[in-house]
C-alpha cells in the first residue's frame, strides 16, 4: 500500500518536472529584464524619498497590499486564538523551573533583542529591513522569555491594545493621505534628504506601526501555542 | 556544467518544490504534511527571488549614491516575498493549531486512521 502510493506519487512528480523543465528553459536566468522594477529603482528616490527601493514599492506603491497583508496576519492570528481557546485542560503542566544561569541569561539578553528590533524597523527606509522583520525580531525575544523565564507572563490585554492602535494608525494615515491629497496612503508629509532617518515621509511611521503590530501579533500566536494547548 | 551553472537557482527551487510535494501527496502524518507545507512555501520564495536576479547584482538599495542603478535586481520580487514570508507564517501557525485540536479530539495524527474524513 505504502509503495503503491509513492510510485504514484513520483509519477505526478514527474509529470510536474517536465512540464516545468519545458516551460522555464525558455526564461533566461540572470540578466537584466525590462520591467516595472526598471521604473522603481529610477524614479523610486525621487518619488518617495526612501533609499531602500523594496520599502519604498512594500509601502509606498503598494501599500494597499500591504493594508491586505496586515489584515491576512491580524485574521490568522485571531482564528488561532479561536481554534486553541476551546480547549479545556485537564491535567495541569508540570513546570520543571530553569536553572539561574538560563533565566538571568534570558533577561539579560531580553532588551538587547528589543533593542534590535527597534533599530530594524526604524531604519527600514534606509537598510535591509523593517517593520516585518523587526516584528519577527521582538517576537522572537519573547519566545525566548516564555521558553527560558517560566514565571513571566505577557499581559495579553495590553498587547491587543499595542495591536489594535497600530493597526488604526496604519489606516489613519492612509486616510489622511485621502484628505490631502485625494487618494489613499499617499505621501503627504516632505521626503527630507534621502539616507537620513528623518526621510521618505510617511515611510517610517507606517512601518513603525507595522513593527509594533506584527511583533504584538505573533507574542499573541507564541502565547496561544504555549499556554493553550 | 555550463547548464548547471546557468540555472543552479531554478534547479534549487524546483528542487524543494517537488521535494515538498512529494512529501504532501505520500506521508500520511499530519505534522510531516505540514512540515511539507512550509518547505513548499520556501520553494516558492527562493522562485520568486531568482526571477528578479541578476548576474553581479547589488541589493536595490542606495545607501550609497555612486551606486549603479542598472546593476540594481529587481526590487518588485524581494517586496512580494516580504508579503508571502508574513503569510506563510500565519497559515503554518494556524495549521499547527488545527492539529493540536485534530490530535486532541481523535488521539492520533495519522490521516488513515481518520475515519469520519470525508475525501
Amino acid at each position: 500500500m505504502r509503495n503503491i502510493s509513492n510510485i504514484i506519487g513520483l509519477i505526478l512528480l514527474f509529470i510536474i518536472a517536465f512540464a516545468v523543465v519545458l516551460s522555464v528553459i525558455w526564461i533566461p536566468f540572470g540578466v537584466p529584464k525590462e520591467t516595472v522594477g526598471d521604473y522603481y529603482i529610477n524614479e523610486g528616490i525621487d518619488e518617495t524619498g526612501a533609499a531602500n527601493i523594496v520599502t519604498s514599492v512594500v509601502l509606498n506603491y503598494r501599500g494597499y497590499d500591504t493594508l491586505g497583508e496586515v489584515t491576512i496576519l491580524l485574521i490568522a492570528a485571531v482564528g488561532l486564538g479561536a481554534i486553541l481557546a476551546t480547549i479545556k485542560r485537564k491535567t495541569k503542566k508540570k513546570v520543571v523551573p530553569s536553572s539561574a544561569v538560563l533565566s538571568t541569561g534570558c533577561k539579560f539578553l531580553f532588551p538587547f533583542i528589543m533593542l534590535f528590533g527597534s533599530y530594524i524597523f526604524l531604519h527600514g527606509h534606509l537598510t535591509p529591513g523593517g517593520g516585518f522583520q523587526g516584528g519577527a525580531i521582538i517576537a522572537s525575544g519573547y519566545l525566548l522569555v516564555y521558553l527560558g523565564c517560566e514565571k513571566k507572563k505577557i499581559n495579553r490585554n495590553r498587547f491587543k491594545i499595542a495591536e489594535s492602535l497600530a493597526g488604526l494608525t496604519f489606516v489613519i494615515i492612509g486616510l489622511l493621505g485621502l484628505v490631502f491629497g485625494g487618494y489613499f496612503l499617499l505621501n503627504f508629509l516632505p521626503k527630507g534628504i534621502p539616507n537620513t532617518l528623518l526621510s521618505a515621509g510617511i515611510i517610517p511611521i507606517i512601518y513603525i506601526a507595522i513593527g509594533f503590530k506584527v511583533g504584538s501579533e505573533l507574542t499573541g500566536v507564541i502565547d496561544n501555542l504555549i499556554e493553550e494547548s | 556544467m555550463n547548464f548547471l551553472s546557468d540555472y543552479i537557482y531554478y534547479i534549487g527551487s524546483f528542487g524543494l518544490i517537488l521535494i515538498a510535494l512529494f512529501i504532501i501527496i505520500t506521508r500520511h502524518n499530519l505534522i510531516k504534511k505540514i512540515i511539507g507545507l512550509s518547505i513548499l512555501a520556501t520553494g516558492v520564495n527562493l522562485l520568486l527571488i531568482t526571477v528578479g536576479f541578476i548576474k553581479e547584482g547589488t541589493a536595490p538599495i542606495f545607501s550609497n549614491p555612486n551606486l549603479d542603478p542598472q546593476s540594481m535586481v529587481d526590487p518588485v520580487p524581494q517586496a512580494l516575498v516580504l508579503t508571502a514570508i508574513v503569510i506563510s507564517v500565519a497559515v503554518l501557525a494556524m495549521a499547527l493549531s488545527l492539529a493540536i485540536r485534530l490530535y486532541q479530539h481523535y488521539k492520533t495524527l495519522d490521516m488513515r486512521k481518520i475515519k469520519e474524513q470525508k475525501w
